[in-house]
């Protein structure tokens, strides 16, 4: 799709030469102040029905019955949908072909295996009649016991953890290096099942036109979507078309086409008309992922320098009893710290859950906000700063593969964001400092870290004979600045201001971006956007210097530059023209180039590619009441080239909050006799407020990386809650002497 | 939400007439009774609009007290100049609770009139049993999830918190509710469960709320309410405080002492044991920490809920001290 | 048990219309399903996000607690009657140079209270900002941001 730029859009910042690393507003932005900006549950086409899901209330069982009846008399209602009259399928939604292929519950049969799965769709001429109707239907159950917890059922060693890493991984001996420690720490930490909760709710608009579908839904991967729906119904990807502009916020959730999304689909071609499906709050709770529940377990060993002599990293999760997904929390103990043993290891148990997904830096957060904790524990017991102690165990290589870093600017983070913070000034010992109103103040830090990933994208550019250019892939902005960083990149690539190009991205008929996540897109899709500018650039310097009567004549393509819709000769640039004067003389219209973004194989096998980042953290405690009130962040990132410093900062600062609310606010509390949620709503699931936000300082640390990708992009949408979560519980502990064990942080593990 | 019917009333006498009508609701800001409606909790038949009533939103204080019409809105309380300077507990507990957008929305009396979060009294789809919805039907509460469940008043039948906070502050200060002609102090006008969760207050059909009356005192003129709850704003008590002093002419001698605890009780909690343990003893830091303590007497708590009884007492004496402070 | 429809009349946005719905429609789904102003946004559907902030006779209320019905006789500002002749309140042109949101889901409500908590005169220092602001989650995390366009707009609109 086309962001309709609206004449009022502010001109893009005066500047010369590159887009590329411009603080540019977001060009999205007059659309999102104005209410203008539509997102997928703002459509509204002709004829449409609104469905609404009846979900169970109870974690495991079967329906017994639904009073199909006493929902259709409801005045308006149209039609109930269950597991008796909904369409064929061409697909088993239990099959699973592949790793990224989740189950999901598409009314294939009565039984219910976690609580909020969807039971039965009832579509209505008004939202008010399908909500009521799907009230009417008081499903019985035969209930069974649900299994709840860590401790709900059996441990199992799941076969692979994340995406399809191994469950177990070490390299030395573990055992020999804690035998051989001169100090040693063991310490457990548990984190508590969260849900995404973007501000949008999951909303789908379908129309079914023959075969065809027409789909607005809000989507991080608008292919795999497009396939998975394709695969489900039995009809070719083409035929599917789907927009998906803006996100209201994915964090994960939105990576895959959920069931609710599909029961949409399902429900417009039971009716013959249109359908909006859109999820109630409360059902966000089970049907579209959540982070998995972890309890860790970290062993260290120190030598009397400090340094380490095994890390030993077991974590036990949970997965749900019909699909596999295992938050891979242990994994974060690969790349941080160096030691000459290290040992991973996962187990899990299977609950009545929802099966648990993606939640923005999956593994990464849960891993670090232990293995943070507890090297702040092993500082300690080693009577050392924690800065100290973590730059005595830098690791120059990756400590699982021993691969070196495609680049690595941890050092200058700790450098800056300790300087910017104060850090020199902190006591070692906990509970020394009080602010001038007595509150126990605390200083934390953390590392931060994520890898640098690359999935596979597409991009089409044209230049046309009027000068302009467009730059088309199906790129996805849940709020990262798609629209905008993708443009940037786009005006350089085809070597024009960013006003001439008109940047298309948000809708499947375009070329298949990839996904956004992973902190991958803007190096996946912004590689695939670079090289299809070269690949049009470099038509366009064949038409010219093939062209007796270019001044370009005869410079070659290696001999040409472009700039501001201009070649140039390289070695001498008074030797130029226009774009639009080189397609006109050849007679062309428009010239078309295509580009990919993917991985390189070969620097993927040579290099360990991450990024880094160092928080630092100050809470203050009440003594009295244990109430902590973050009251300064500071974080410095090396995450290679930055496109955009105004989104970069706004992307680390959502992440640090993030951290925060990981340490002190979210988690979903179970009722442990019926395995329901007890807090499935916004009221009582906690994210941050406006009040719960310090300041916060983010700082952009330069990096160049060589081997990440040519434009040296690594990520920066899930690096921000690493290290942050942890800075703040160290900070906590400092503050009180009260070491965290549990998150989140309450006031009652501090009452003392 | 099921189909109802909306009536807008256009005097008090028809509000009253409409509302003693069968699953006849009345609705002023909303705030309360939509959101129960959407939880399958509030089955109204009717809804009586009483919020274009003309007179019933004043705010008068004078010398003798305050006087606030029950379709004044929480924010405009909150903000008043004069609820301010002479009851400076009522605007804290006012602008403390919930958003700024349902302080704007909100009615002093449908304040009044705000009912539990417990959560299985929300979710009579997931939890049929709740004494308060349903009587005899059991309470969910005991044996679940009870974090955020009273532990002071509770009964055998129900466990369910008080949320509010503004009625904690006019409970300290003896405030009155004019129920039309009838007027009863708020302590009376909350009960407690007992046996019978489901009447919360002591208004009978046909009854509506006009106004609240708050005696003026010394009390009053210095007061706060301190509220702590796990997020900074926009939450309910973990456990709050509202709290009036007056010292003799030495300025350390305590003469009157108001204490009410919100958060921890299942109506707004009057503290009279601390208030007697207090009164004419000179403001020290120890006498003020063992009377507060007297604050969770009798308290009960589920486990999960038994924070609230360290943390209250705590609430009340830092409130107290800081009352103190600004001798 | 079904009601009938009631004729309601609403004042939005300067604009006069005239619906005839059941009673429990709220003020945020007729706007958006009956009315096409989608600018207006649900987050929660339970008074606990902000995403449906709306002002009615100028001050911030929440759309998805309030019946469309309760509203009749009072005027309604939604986000999309916020611009005056194509130019960007201030506020919405403060958010745009913040970058006070990302997803841009819960924007249409930031910025709606934001222009009431300046009128309140609320926006006094970023610590009253902040708990002025506290009824509008935002999960993306713009918060920073939201404070800085706030101060920013409240300064223009003192000075």
């Amino acid at each position: 799709m086309t962001l309709e730029l609206s004449l009022n859009q502010q001109p893009a910042h005066a500047r010369q030469g590159s887009s590329i690393g411009q603080p540019l507003t977001r060009r999205d932005g007059f659309l999102k102040v104005t209410g203008a900006a539509r997102y997928a549950a703002d459509n509204h086409p002709p004829g449409m029905l609104y469905a609404v899901l009846a979900v169970s209330s109870i974690a495991r069982g079967r329906v017994a019955a639904l009073d199909v009846e006493a929902a259709k008399a409801h005045k308006g209602v149209v039609e109930v949908m269950t597991p008796k009259n909904r369409p064929a399928l061409a697909a088993d939604p239990d099959a699973k072909d592949h790793p990224f292929m989740f189950r999901l519950d598409l009314l294939q049969n009565d039984q219910v295996r976690y609580p909020n799965q969807s039971i039965a769709v009832v579509i209505a001429e008004t939202l008010e009649a399908a909500t009521e109707g799907a009230a009417l239907l008081s499903p019985r159950y035969e209930v069974m016991p649900a299994r709840v917890g860590l401790d709900g059922a059996e441990s199992i060693v799941p076969r692979a953890v994340g995406v399809g890493g191994p469950a177990v991984q070490h390299k030395g001996d573990v055992e020999a290096g804690l035998k051989s420690a001169k100090t040693r720490i063991e310490a457990t930490y548990e984190t508590p099942a969260q849900y995404h909760n973007a501000m949008e709710p999951h909303a789908i608009v379908v129309a079914w036109e023959g075969d065809t579908l027409s789909i607005d839904t809000p989507s991080q991967g608008l292919a795999m979507a497009q396939g998975r729906i394709a695969g489900l119904f039995g009809i070719a990807p083409e035929n599917i078309h789907i927009r998906s502009p803006f996100l209201g916020g994915g964090f994960g959730s939105k990576g895959m086409i959920s069931g609710p999304q599909v029961l949409g689909i399902l429900a417009a071609r039971l009716v013959g008309r249109p359908v909006k499906l859109v999820l109630r709050r409360e059902q966000m709770y089970g049907p579209v992922g959540h982070r998995a529940p972890t309890r860790q377990t970290l062993r260290m060993g120190m030598d009397g320098e400090g340094r380490l002599t095994a890390l030993d990293h077991h974590a036990k999760t949970a997965s749900s009893t019909f699909d596999d997904f295992f938050e891979p929390a242990a994994d974060a103990s690969h790349t941080l710290y160096a030691s000459p043993a290290i040992a991973t290891s996962h187990d899990a148990v299977r609950l009545d859950t929802g099966t648990p997904l993606f939640m923005r830096a999956p593994g990464e957060a849960t891993g670090s906000i232990a293995l943070e904790s507890a090297i702040d524990e092993a500082a300690y017991a080693c009577g050392m700063d924690p800065l100290e102690f973590r730059l005595r165990n830098y690791a120059e290589v990756e400590p699982m593969t021993g691969k070196p870093f495609s680049s690595k600017a941890l050092r200058e983070c700790y450098r800056q964001a300790a300087e910017t913070f104060g850090w020199a000034s902190r006591p070692i010992q906990p509970r020394l400092m009080r602010d001038a109103d007595g509150f126990l103040t605390g200083w934390g830090m953390g590392t931060a870290t994520f890898p640098a990933i690359m999935f596979q994208a597409e991009a089409r550019a044209v230049l046309r004979a009027d000068g302009s250019g467009v730059m088309e892939t199906g790129a996805q902005d849940m709020g990262q600045g798609a629209w905008t960083a993708f443009a940037q990149i786009a005006a350089d690539g085809l070597g024009l201001d960013i006003d001439q190009v008109d940047f298309r991205a948000g809708s499947s008929d375009l070329p298949n971006a990839g996904i956004a996540g992973g902190s991958g897109h803007t190096a996946t899709a912004g590689m695939a956007i670079h090289n299809a500018g070269a690949a049009v650039i470099a038509r366009l310097a064949d038409l010219a210097t093939g062209d007796e009567g270019s001044p370009l004549y005869g410079a070659g393509n290696e001999g040409v530059l472009a700039r501001g819709g201009r070649l140039y000769r390289r070695d001498d640039e008074s030797r130029g023209e226009s774009y639009a004067e080189i397609l006109t003389r050849a007679g062309l219209t428009e010239i078309e180039g295509h580009g990919k973004g993917a991985p390189d194989p070969a620097s993927q096998e040579a290099y360990a590619k991450h990024a880094h980042g160092a928080v630092f953290a100050e809470v203050k405690v009440d003594p009295d009441f244990g109430q902590i009130r973050v009251t300064r962040l500071v974080g410095a990132f090396a995450a290679g080239r930055v496109i955009n410093p105004r989104l970069v900062r706004s992307q680390y600062y959502g992440g640090m909050i993030w951290g925060v609310s990981f340490a002190l606010h979210e988690e979903a509390i179970t009722d442990r006799r019926s395995g329901r949620i007890q807090n499935a709503n916004l009221a009582e699931y906690h994210v941050p407020v406006n009040a719960d936000v310090p300041s916060i300082e983010a700082l952009l640390v330069h990096e160049d990386d060589p081997h990440v990708n040519a434009l040296g992009i690594k990520g920066v949408g899930e690096i921000g809650i690493t290290g942050t979560a942890g800075a703040v519980a160290n900070a906590v502990w400092h503050a009180t002497g009260v070491r965290p064990r549990r998150f989140p942080v309450r006031i009652e593990d501090l009452l003392g | 939400m099921r189909d109802f019917s909306y009536v807008r009333a256009n005097s008090l006498d028809a509000a009253r007439q409409a509302a003693a009508l069968p699953g006849a609701m009345l609705l002023a800001g909303g705030t309360t009774l939509i959101d129960l409606a959407k939880c399958g909790v509030a089955e109204p038949e009717t809804l009586v609009d009483i919020a274009h009533l003309k007179g019933l939103d004043r705010i008068e204080v004078n010398e003798r007290g305050a006087t606030i019409g029950a379709l004044a809105r929480m924010s405009h309380v909150a903000d008043h100049a004069d609820i301010k300077s002479r009851f400076p507990a009522v605007s804290e507990a006012l602008w403390q609770a919930a958003s700024a957008q349902i302080r704007n929305m909100a009615t002093i009396g449908g304040n009044l009139m705000q009912r539990t979060r417990c959560p299985y009294f929300r979710d009579p789809a997931n939890f049929p049993a709740c004494n308060k919805r349903q009587p005899g039907s059991g309470c969910s509460a005991i044996g679940g999830v009870t974090r955020g469940h009273a532990v002071l008043g509770i009964s055998d039948a129900c466990i369910a918190m008080y949320p509010g906070d503004l009625a904690v502050a006019l409970v300290a200060f003896d405030a009155i509710v004019h129920l039309g002609e009838r007027h009863i102090p708020v302590d009376d006008f909350f009960l407690l469960p007992g046996t019978t969760p489901d009447r919360e207050h002591a208004i009978e059909p046909g009854e509506m709320i006009t106004g609240i009356e708050i005696p003026g005192s010394a009390s009053a003129r210095r007061s706060t309410y301190l509220k702590i709850r796990d997020r900074q704003s926009y939450e309910f008590a973990a456990a709050s405080a509202a709290v009036g002093i007056e010292f003799e002419p030495d300025g350390r001698t305590i003469r009157d002492l108001r204490v009410a605890l919100g958060g921890v009780a299942t109506k707004p909690w009057r503290a009279r044991a601390v208030e007697n343990a207090l009164k004419g003893k000179v403001l020290e830091p120890d006498t003020v920490r063992a009377a507060s303590l007297l604050a969770v007497e009798g308290s009960v708590d589920h486990g999960a809920n038994h924070y609230k009884v360290e943390l209250a007492p705590r609430v009340v004496a830092r409130a107290i001290r800081k009352l103190g402070e600004t001798a | 048990m079904t009601k009938t429809t009631i004729p309601v009349h609403l004042d939005i946005n300067g604009r006069d219309h005239d619906l005839q719905l059941e009673p429990r429609v709220t003020l945020l789904d007729a706007l958006r399903d009956r009315l096409g102003l989608t600018g207006t946004k649900k987050g929660c559907d339970h008074g606990q996000c902000g995403a449906c902030t709306v002002h009615i006779d100028g001050e911030r209320v929440l759309a998805c607690l309030t019946l469309a019905a309760q509203v009749e006789g009072r005027t309604v500002t939604t986000i999309e009657g916020l611009a005056r002749e194509g130019e960007m309140h201030p506020v919405q042109a403060a958010f745009l140079e913040q970058d006070a949101f990302q997803c841009g889901y819960c924007t249409p409500g930031q910025i709606m209270s934001a222009v009431a908590c300046i009128r309140e005169g609320h926006a006094g220092s970023d610590e009253e900002i902040r708990e002025y602001m506290a009824g509008n989650l935002c999960r993306c995390g713009a918060y920073p941001h939201i404070v800085a366009a706030v101060r920013q707009a409240a300064l223009e609109a003192a000075s």
